[in-house]
């Protein structure tokens, strides 16, 4: 790990402030990417502006048919969460299957936006749930948000507050995890919401989440995982790598997109 | 019945309390006042030119003490890293090394490969200097295909190695072979690729070099399986320091599997740059540089054919074996897949005629060497795709066709140069079999296919050479070295034991079985043992642990040290009781005239032969006694392996339902440690046939470079294993050992893959058989509606 200026905020205002007030500095959330990265001398912030300890940044609250989840709730209070557990069970659900206990400790909703590492599960949930980012200068819909490999609508030093997130009865997720790194090969979330059923996939895209607009009409017409008998996925926009084709991939998508639609059912 | 922490007793392993506890001591635990830290320059390239180094920035760098280069350490005549066994080519012509030297001075031939070290007072600072060293680099074409590495139109990677063929090698007969495959009735072929593999080793490698100015002495801490060998071929070959003036300690070490026996050239490196600095110098190696630069195994490429008469019975067996040596010949890289490999084609079965030529080749990857199993993995593999695929073929029971073709009496000679000295396959067959329900499959797989699951079964019934190595023999084939082992017992005037032993224990349990040799001949609780290892100012010689020989050859010498021990006990006791030493006997931790109530306690008698107030005419005083062991032969360790998988069709991933293992291991000392072994030997085999693929990519950048990429086995990738021992006594040793190290990694790969072309229903399937790969396997198959 290369030296680095740590900063311990206790507000928003203090912690943009520590954020601008440096070259290279860059923010802290859970550090389940971001410390790895530095410790393998791959990313070298001059100035490290942890997050963990900001009370307003914390915790989750409903707003109407919004459920608001603070940016640095980990996956496990996401997971355990009373709210989201019954206004958004499929949101618990996914959160509770990211990584390993160790990640979903100290892992943050909030840090795992920011990154938008493309094999990451948050973004296909907050696009498939129609969600959107509260920063604090702006809102942002999930679908302008994540705007490719990690890629996101977030300006320099702009910092996420919260996510809020539709309250969603009917939605499922299912994710085949990479047999090496666990992450998502092909994550897939199938929701019904007031807009009609949304279809967000993580994992196999090559230029990260993407929404599935076929099988977005296939479901709107019938609910069924057997309306995705047939509906194609192309392979020629989808990762190929040393763990799997463009085509496996393909069939990953349309068979996790299956098993979501039958957890959203179940 | 095992007596109390006697042969046989299951006794909980003394150093776990230590292990799980935090309270090992690693190499990297080892601080030294004076201590500076290393940081390597490595090749970015896979192949380059290194046009020159300017270390004028780093050295100026904060907390800097030197930069060194290859350049110098040549310079001051340190030797070029040995293979410690010369294979020759079929043509007599000795194998064609080129240089491999610690730190290289011209030309890098594999991405990670160590050009230059920056010595500096913290490991922060060393880094960061190692980053500012400019190597001036000139990239060439890497050359990673061993096909076309030596097809004649790549660059030749060192200027000894033609087409970059290291040695043209066979073994057997090929007449012989092409006569069966002539006359053959049929003839099954296969082309068989063995995969590479990364050991990651739990604990990575380490050393901490120290010189003392005063005594003109060094101190090497390291992690090695054989740290008298090491301290060997760094005084004799490498000229590091004099044999007599340097200590090599191996403390704890977490995990070897073949990759700690080497002496790499950071270890290297760090004993030259403590006598230049003055200093003493760590290096921990990094998980990525634990990737590139220790010892791959594995990684052949091979044509097999087998022939059968009319009557199902193998009557010619032909290999022909690329395999793949990486940048530079590795210690024991020639034998890996030489002697290790070829001389166990005859799996279990009678084979007539066998021949294997094994071309050896140079490419711009990792040096290749043992790993768990070495050679006989992938023999094992070859011999049991090859049954598996033959029964198929010819539509007869694969169970029934091994057992046809079983050796069945004992010693068998086969056809390249082992004898085999005892065994019983039939049993071990019948045994795995009986575990593992075969009869029942089918009923298992119709309930499978009812849940859309794809269920197969396949076995592998294995056989290795362990408990390496009669000295002659192995010298006769080109060894540099003796492979016997040592062992001093010194037992102190108060009763209580030390084993000094020349193996090296790094997860064996070695400080349990050990001493349950001790406790089970003197009667004396385990307590009073102590095993000592690891060390060479303190244990006499050692050549070390790995190829299962810790047992028959390690504790071999221990027994017959004993031996000595008590011999001795029993005639001062004889001497002291006024009996014949004929009517003497140990137990229960006294020494009795046997049938009367006459006896010494064993403390009694030690203390006796260290005060020497009454010991027999001319009797040396003192209780320590020592052997040299060589072994008569190799030893034998068999079984059959079944895997049972379920394989879902629409991802490809296959489930590892049921692994039952039935081993013949002979004696078996502990068999909670035994079945330890198992358990882990199986784990990796399986990663090798499920999980785990090293991958390059053109440029020769290693792509699974780390665990996000390469796939380490996790406990909920394995089953439940349903295990089992079944002893032949070896005839060759004093305990009857066979040895149990790597049979799971030996045994396992061929089941697994049987299973899954069983469960798909084709022919051949590549290594690892990952989810894209058996997925792709099934499409192309179409059996994917079959099943639904």
């Amino acid at each position: 790990m290369y030296e680095t200026n740590y900063h311990r905020p206790t507000s928003t205002a203090d912690a943009v402030a520590a954020r601008n007030g440096a070259e290279e500095a860059t923010y802290l959330a859970g550090g389940q990417t971001l410390i790895p990265t530095m410790k393998q001398r791959l990313a070298a912030p001059s100035d490290l502006v942890d997050l963990r300890h900001v009370p307003d940044l914390k915790g989750v609250c409903e707003d109407g048919d919004l459920i608001i989840i603070g940016a640095m709730t980990t996956h496990s209070e996401v997971n355990e969460n009373d709210l989201v557990t019954s206004h958004v069970p499929v949101l618990a659900d996914m959160a509770g299957r990211i990584g390993d206990p160790h990640v979903r400790a100290m892992g943050t909703i909030g840090g795992s936006v920011a990154n938008n590492d493309p094999s990451a599960d948050y973004p296909a949930a907050l696009l498939g749930l129609g969600a959107s980012i509260r920063t604090d200068k702006r809102e942002i819909a999930a679908a302008d948000f994540f705007e490719g490999m990690f890629a996101t609508a977030l300006d320099e030093g702009e910092m996420i507050i919260s996510i809020a997130v539709p309250k969603t009865a009917h939605a499922g997720w299912s994710k085949f995890r990479n047999p090496a790194s666990r992450y998502a090969m092909a994550g897939v979330l199938v929701a019904k919401t007031a807009d009609g059923v949304r279809v967000a996939v993580t994992g196999a895209g090559s230029d990260g989440v993407f929404r599935h607009t076929a099988m977005e009409q296939a479901l709107d017409a019938d609910f069924s995982a057997d309306a995705l008998e047939g509906v194609d996925t192309p392979a020629d926009d989808l990762l190929t790598d040393i763990h799997g084709s463009a085509a496996y991939r393909a069939n990953l998508v349309n068979v996790m997109a299956k098993r979501a639609v039958a957890n959203a059912q179940g | 019945m095992a007596k109390k922490d006697g042969i046989g007793a299951r006794v909980l392993r003394r150093e776990d309390k230590r292990f799980i506890t935090g309270a090992g001591r690693y190499t990297d635990d080892i601080v030294l006042a004076d201590q500076a830290y290393a940081a390597f320059v490595r090749s970015p390239y896979a192949y380059a030119k290194v046009n020159g180094i300017d270390a004028t920035a780093a050295k100026a760098m904060p907390g800097v003490i030197d930069v060194l280069t290859g350049e110098q350490l040549v310079g001051d005549g340190i030797g070029n890293i040995i293979c410690g066994w010369t294979v020759n080519s079929k043509d007599g012509t000795p194998m064609a090394m080129g240089q491999y030297r610690a730190l290289e001075p011209e030309t890098a031939r594999y991405v990670g490969q160590a050009v230059a070290v920056v010595i500096a007072e913290t490991q922060a600072q060393a880094q960061a200097a190692m980053e500012a060293v400019d190597v001036d680099w000139e990239e060439m074409p890497a050359v990673m295909d061993m096909e076309h590495a030596i097809s004649g139109n790549a660059a030749q990677l060192h200027p000894e190695a033609d087409k970059n063929i290291i040695f043209d090698w066979e073994i057997g007969n090929a007449d012989d072979v092409d006569a069966a495959l002539d006359s053959a009735a049929h003839v099954v072929e296969l082309d068989i690729t063995n995969n590479r593999l990364v050991p990651n080793a739990l604990e990575t490698r380490a050393a901490v070099a120290t010189y003392n100015k005063a005594e003109d002495h060094y101190t090497l801490y390291t992690t090695s399986q054989n740290p008298h060998v090491a301290r060997l071929v760094l005084s004799a070959f490498y000229q590091v320091a004099p044999e007599h003036k340097l200590r090599v300690i191996a403390p704890d070490v977490g995990g070897g599997f073949g990759s700690k026996i080497y002496i790499y050239p950071e270890e290297i490196a760090c004993l030259w740059a403590s006598m230049k600095t003055k200093r003493s110098v760590k290096w921990t190696s990094t998980r990525t540089e634990a990737f590139l630069t220790d010892a791959h195994g594995r990684d052949h490429i091979t044509n097999a054919k087998m022939a059968f008469d009319a009557d199902h019975k193998i009557i010619g067996f032909k290999v022909d074996t690329l395999a793949n040596l990486g940048a530079y010949m590795s210690l024991f890289s020639s034998a890996t897949p030489t002697y290790l490999y070829a001389t166990l084609l005859s799996g279990q079965y009678n084979m007539p005629a066998i021949h294997a030529n094994v071309r050896a080749v140079y490419t711009n990857t990792v040096p290749v060497d043992a790993y768990r199993g070495a050679g006989r993995p992938e023999a094992t593999y070859l011999v049991e795709r090859m049954m598996e695929t033959a029964a198929r073929e010819l539509g007869v029971d694969a169970t029934e066709l091994r057992r046809k073709n079983f050796v069945q009496s004992f010693p068998h000679e086969t056809p390249v140069i082992m004898t085999y000295d005892a065994g019983d396959f039939g049993a071990t067959l019948d045994a795995a079999m009986d575990h593992a329900d075969w009869k029942g499959f089918p009923a298992r797989k119709a309930e499978a296919a009812r849940r859309g699951k794809l269920r197969g079964i396949g076995m592998s019934c294995y056989i290795e050479a362990c408990g390496i190595a009669p000295s002659q023999a192995v010298g006769s084939l080109g060894a540099g070295v003796g492979l016997w082992e040592s062992a001093e017992v010194r037992v102190n005037p108060v009763g209580t034991f030390e084993i000094l032993t020349g193996s090296h224990s790094h997860g064996q349990g070695h400080e349990t079985t050990f001493a349950q040799l001790v406790s089970d001949r003197f009667g004396l609780p385990i307590e009073n043992v102590a095993v000592i290892h690891g060390d060479t100012d303190k244990v006499q010689f050692g050549m070390g642990t790995y190829g299962s020989r810790s047992g028959a050859v390690g504790m071999s010498a221990i027994a017959r040290a004993l031996d000595k021990v008590e011999a001795k006990a029993k005639a001062i006791a004889a001497h002291q009781l006024e009996a014949s030493v004929e009517d003497i006997i140990i137990e229960d931790g006294a020494v009795k005239v046997e049938g009367t109530n006459k006896q010494l306690l064993w403390h009694e008698v030690c203390l006796g032969a260290y005060t020497g107030h009454n010991l027999p005419e001319g009797m040396e005083p003192g209780l320590k006694e020592g052997s040299f062991y060589d072994p008569v032969n190799f030893t034998f360790p068999a079984g059959t392996y079944i895997c049972e998988v379920e394989i879902d069709p629409a991802t490809g991933v296959t489930d590892i339902v049921a692994f039952t293992a039935a081993d013949d291991f002979g004696r078996v000392i502990n068999p909670m440690i035994v079945e330890g072994q198992v358990h882990g030997g199986l784990a990796q085999g399986i990663g090798q046939a499920l999980l785990e693929g090293t991958a390059y990519d053109d440029a020769g950048q290693l792509l699974s470079a780390s665990f996000m990429d390469y796939t380490m086995p996790r406990a909920d990738d394995l089953p439940s294993f349903a295990i089992s021992t079944h002893e032949t006594i070896c005839p060759n040793n004093p305990l009857g050992m066979k040895g149990c190290g790597e049979a799971g990694a030996i045994g396992s790969p061929p089941a697994v893959i049987n299973a899954i072309t069983d469960a798909i229903d084709v022919r051949e399937l590549s290594m690892p058989a990952t989810p894209a790969k058996v997925w792709a396997a099934i499409q192309e198959a179409g059996v994917a509606e079959a099943a639904e």
